[in-house]
Order: structure tokens, then sequence, then C-alpha cells
């Protein structure tokens, strides 16, 4: 149910321009993993990366070996789309679709691939994924209003919602909590706390104290100046990250004296 | 407002604080500041009041100023005065009362109501003119019901003598149209909304992409006779070349369905321009969105993109069905001119409402007595105007249904 991540020496490009380089992270499954890093230093980019949704943007590629387990995801003759049915992502903003209803919208990965259910399977799926997301007890009886009418924390939950509907290996977050107001994000990081028994979390973060809070590893991504790629720096535990890191760069990140 | 300024002086305090005082004083600009709060705006009932005064006033300039022994109001100049008199009227009140910067900005504002009841106007009238004269024709029995069968000159004599009211009605015109533009639509809206589904999704600005927009672009100036012209043309061709192949075809090309493939050659580029708009402004992140939840690209374009963007694409249907339902000109060369009922777009010449009031205006049916024709033309111009405000309103009907849920609290 839950895979580790492994990538050998990834570049990203979006066409000629190398936006990471040479990223080499071990991410264990069942774990939560932050990025950390100023703006603009490639976080984003590589975790777009590891469920191929870089490559959705006209010119983008990926060179390296990224295994899920031990399987290449960007192997030859590898499926995009299987691989992101395998690796779910949350956006940065909640993305409830506005045409479908809150019930719909958990149900949107079935729904939209056409696949056909019984009404009590679709039931529970909807129970089993809103409660895994801590939403069930404020939703469950308006399920069938549109998803857009629920504040931002309750839709980005929806959004994990959905995600988690689907029963993927690997959940990756995109600055999850960066819309939303103190209480929302408490309750989104303690559904993360939740998920890590089921799911490998990866999650990108500008909070450094919810990167403590949430995650056991830590990676710091930095950037040498505009148009120069962006580099892992260090990986490592997250109390280290903190406490004492190796890296120079790393230290002057996390004590706020740049970035 | 000047002088007010001069003879109120502002306390010390007021001006340097309540910790001032080694802080030079400085004198708030009296143009910025004025000083006081209230009194710096005109009321709410200041702009109505000023037009009905200059409409008023007006009104008197053109009746002094028209014949005394007929009296006629001439409305043009009616509108032109009160114009005038109101932008005047309100900016030297508002000079005079509070200050040049709110004079300007009342009169800038004055040009823009102008402007827009100047662009209002024809719309109104074309509508009151044939609403109040189109009336007349529809009230005649059996207009809607008949078609022209059996309506000659002496048809028309009697009724100019009294012998009857005005028979001949335009079934035949209402359903020619609605044949002829449901046909028309349905080979527009496919092909247009792909071509701009292809733009919009699945084009990454590469050279095909810029020649279908430049073509397009250079479609939507095509004049509609060309169209027609061309719909003609390919039908026949086509016709002779199914013929050499021993397919049974009809033997001549002036038939609904050549009228519109004629009308979608028009149609296919305003389906493409406003569909396309309307799918580039549904938000990225709900396509990003279906692909993370592992949904194909098509799927996504299907089940996600297009129904968000569905109420603009149906607006945008209702548009170019408006811009098409109003030509003449092709359907005269494609379809021909017939006085009876024809339900089959694909055997035998068809009419149109516009067509037939085009027709009824310029050859009534008697030579001298041309009344009832153009009564016939004028119910038949309110019909055409109804039909395109109903598809106007359905296609509001339709964006409501189908728009993307604002609220649910």
């Amino acid at each position: 149910m839950s895979k580790s991540i492994t990538a050998k020496n990834l570049n990203v490009y979006y066409g000629d321009f190398l936006a990471v380089e040479g990223v080499n992270i071990e991410i264990a499954a069942k774990s939560v993993t932050a990025f950390i890093g100023p703006s603009g230093c490639g976080k984003t980019t590589f975790l777009r990366t590891l469920n191929r949704m870089h490559e959705v943007l006209p010119g983008a590629r990926v060179e390296g070996e990224l295994l899920l387990d031990d399987d290449n995801i960007y192997g030859s003759g590898v499926d995009p789309v299987t691989v992101r049915t395998m690796v779910g992502m949350v956006f940065q903003r909640p993305n409830p679709f506005p045409t479908m209803s809150i019930r719909e919208n958990v149900l949107a990965g079935y729904k939209l691939n056409g696949a056909r259910m019984s009404r009590s399977k679709a039931d529970e799926i909807v129970e089993t994924a809103l409660r895994g997301a801590n939403l069930w007890n404020e939703v469950k009886d308006r399920l069938d209003k549109p998803g857009s009418g629920l504040s931002g924390g309750q839709q980005q939950r929806l959004c994990i919602a959905r995600t988690v509907a689907v029963k993927p290996d690997v959940i990756l977050m995109d600055e999850p909590c960066s819309a939303l107001d103190p209480i929302s994000t408490l309750a989104i990081e303690d559904l993360i706390s939740e998920l890590k028994k089921e799911y490998t979390i990866v999650i990108v973060t500008h909070n450094m104290q919810q990167a403590a809070r949430v995650s056991e590893k830590t990676a710091f991504f930095n950037i040498a100046g505009t148009g120069k790629p962006g580099k892992m720096i260090e990986y490592a535990d997250t109390t280290t990250i903190f406490n004492n890191p190796s890296n120079e760069q790393t230290e002057r990140y996390v004590s706020g004296k740049f970035g | 407002m000047i002088e007010s300024t001069q003879t109120k002086n502002p306390t010390p305090a007021s001006v340097q604080g309540p910790a001032g005082g080694h802080e030079p004083p400085h004198e708030p600009a009296a143009m910025l500041r004025p000083n006081s709060l209230t009194g710096n705006i005109q009321p709410r009932w200041f702009l109505p009041a000023c037009a009905a005064v200059s409409l008023l006033l007006s009104f008197a300039l053109v009746v002094l100023l028209g014949d005394a022994e007929e009296f006629s109001i001439n409305w043009a100049l009616w509108f032109v005065f009160a114009a005038v008199i109101h932008l005047v009227l309100a900016y030297v009140i508002t000079l005079v009362r509070i200050n040049r910067r709110k004079a300007k900005d009342m009169f800038w504002r004055n040009l823009i109501y102008v402007a827009f009841t100047l662009a209002l106007l024809p719309l109104v009238s074309v509508i009151m003119s044939v609403a109040i004269v189109g009336f007349q024709g529809l009230t005649n029995a059996g207009f809607l019901t008949s078609d022209m069968q059996g309506i000659n000159a002496s048809t028309d004599a009697g009724t100019q003598e009294g012998e009857h009211g005005v028979l001949g009605g335009i079934r035949h015109a209402i359903i020619g149209s609605l044949v002829i533009t449901l046909m028309a639509t349905l080979v527009s809206v496919p092909i247009g909304l792909l071509t701009s589904i292809y733009l919009v999704e699945y084009s990454q600005g590469g050279p095909l992409s810029r020649a279908i927009t430049f073509f397009v672009d250079v479609m939507t100036g095509i004049p509609s006779i060309v169209a027609g012209l061309f719909g003609a043309a390919a039908m026949a061709s086509f016709l002779s070349f199914a013929d050499s192949l021993g397919i049974p075809v009809p033997g001549r090309s002036t038939m609904g369905v050549t009228a519109a493939i004629a009308l979608s050659v028009l149609m296919i580029p305003v389906v493409v321009r406003t569909t396309e708009e309307m799918l580039r402004v549904v938000p990225n992140e709900l396509r990003e969105a279906s692909y993370a939840l592992g949904v194909r690209k098509w799927r996504t374009i299907l089940k996600v993109v297009i129904p968000t963007a569905i109420s603009g694409i149906a607006a945008g249907v209702t548009l170019s069905i408006a811009r098409v339902i109003g030509e003449t000109a092709p359907i005269l060369l494609t379809a021909g001119f017939a006085t009876r009922v024809n339900w089959n777009p694909f055997e035998g010449w068809m009419t149109t409402l516009p067509v037939f009031i085009y027709q009824q205006f310029t050859r009534p049916m008697h030579p001298t007595y041309h009344d009832p024709s153009f009564q016939r033309a004028w119910a038949a111009a309110l019909i055409l105007i109804l039909i395109v405000m109903g598809l106007n309103l359905i296609a509001r009907i339709i964006a409501t249904i189908f728009a993307p849920k604002k609220t649910g609290r």
C-alpha cells in the first residue's frame, strides 16, 4: 500500500533550461519527508517529477532514474497516467471541481475514469475517504452540495480526501497549508501524521516550523543564483537539519539568516 | 472655494497634531483636502435632476425653434440639445458648488452616459418600430400557420379593396429558417468545438495552430455572399461527382442542405473563436487536479474542462446561431425561394425568414398595392427578432443550469 522513492542523478529541464540538477534521494515508505528552501530553488519542480506531473508543461523533461520501490517511473513504456494513480498529489491552492458536489469530488478519481460501482460501494468509499481526511463530521449532512461552498481549509481536506479515495501509494503535497489559517493548518498537520501510517508522504513547505513538526526527514534545496539550476544541498533527519546541519547554507537558512 | 480656506483657519493643534510644536506648520493643499468632510460631493438626486432639467429645457428649445404653425418635435434635435445642456449644466454647477476636479469628473462621466444612450438608441428604436409595425401583421388570421401557397396579386388587390384581411403566412419561412439553421449548427458546432479543443488543449503554439488561428480569422471576414457562392459551387461539384459514381442524388444543388453548408462556413469561425476563449479561462489547476488523480487527458477534457466551460460554450453557440439566422444572400443563392412548406432539406427549394422579408419588400405581390406585402415583411421581421431573443434566453437558461456551483453553505 505504500512505496519508497529513490532518485538517482535526476536532472529536470524546462526545454533547454536545467531547473534542478543531480538530485539523489532515498525516501522510505510510510514516512513524512519535507522539502524546504527559498522560492524558486526547485522544490516544487522536483516534487512534480515524482508523479510525472512535470511533463504536463510543454517542453519539460527529466533525465536520470526515479524508482518507485524497484520500478523506474521514467523507464521506457511507462504510462504517466498509471504513475499518477500510484502517486497522488495535493496542490498549493485548494482546487475542488466546481461543477461537482462534495460527494462527486471525493469520487472524482473513479467517476472521471468512467468506473462503475454500486451505490453502497460508492457511499463506503466516500465515507472512508472523508473520515480519513477528518472532514466527515463537517460535511456528512451536505454531501450533495457543491464542493466550492466549503471554507478554504475544508476544501483542502476535500482535495486530500479525493486523493486518498483512489488509494495511492504515495501522496505529494505542494505547500498544502500556504493558503490556510493556523487552525486549518493544524487540522491538515494532524491529518498528515494520521496518513503516514498508510502512505509515503512528501511535503513541500515554506514554513520551517511545519517541516519540524510533521516530517521525519528533511531535504534542503538551494539555488546559486538566477538562471542557475537548483540543487539538493542536504538531506538528513529533521532534527539534524534543524539542530545540527552539516552544511553552512542549511544552517544559515534554518536559522533565518537568509531566504 | 479658495477664499473659504483662507477665512477658516485651522487651529494650530489640528495642523500640528498633539505632539507638534517644533515641526513647521504645514497647510494641507486646498485642492486635496477640503476644509470640511461634508458637502464635497453632489447629492444622489443631482444627476437625474440635472438630466430632467436638461430634457425640459431642450424640449422648450426645440419647440421654440420649430415651426410655429405646425407643432412637431424633432427627436434627434431634442436629444442632442438635451445632451449638450446636461453636460454643460452638470459641469458648471459642480464647478461652482465643489471644485474643478469634481467638475471634470462629472463632465467625463456624463459624456460616457451620453455615449451609452446614443449607442442604445438605434437598438431600442429598431425593436420599437419593428414591434409596432410588425404587430399588426401578426394579428392577421393564419399568419403563423399558413404559407404563401395560392397568394398572388389578385389576393392582395382584394385585401386592398377591403374584401378580406391580409392573407398568406410565414409558416414555410419559419420552418425553413429553423431547419437550415439547425442543420448548419449540427455541422458547425462539432467542427468548431473540436477545433478550439485542439487549439487550447493539444496544440502547443506550433505552426499548425498558428495557421488554424490565422485562417479562422480570415474566415471571420468572409462576405456572406462568397460563402453562398462556395456552398452552391461545392454542392454542385459534389453532386456531379456522386452522380458519376452512380449514387442516386438529387439532380439540382438548390436545397436546404446547401444553404446549411454555406451558413456553416460563416458559423464555424464564430464558434471556434468564442469556445476557444471559454476553454482558455478554465483554470489549469482543474486540469492538473484531474491528471493527478490518474485521469487521462481526453477524459479530463470531456468531464472536467468542457463541463466547467459549458455555460460559455452555450452562449458562444447561441451567438453564432444569431449571427447566421439573419443571413439573406447565401440563402438566396443556395436554397432559392419557395412559397410552400418544405420540411426536407435534401430536396427542393426552401425559404427562410430573411429571404421572405427581402422578397416581400423588393417584389411586392401586387405592383401597386404594396401594403399587404409590407405588412407580412414587418411581421416576419418581428418573428425573426423574437426567435433571436428566444435563443439568447435559452442560452442564458442553459448557462445558469450548467454554471459551476458557487455557493452551497
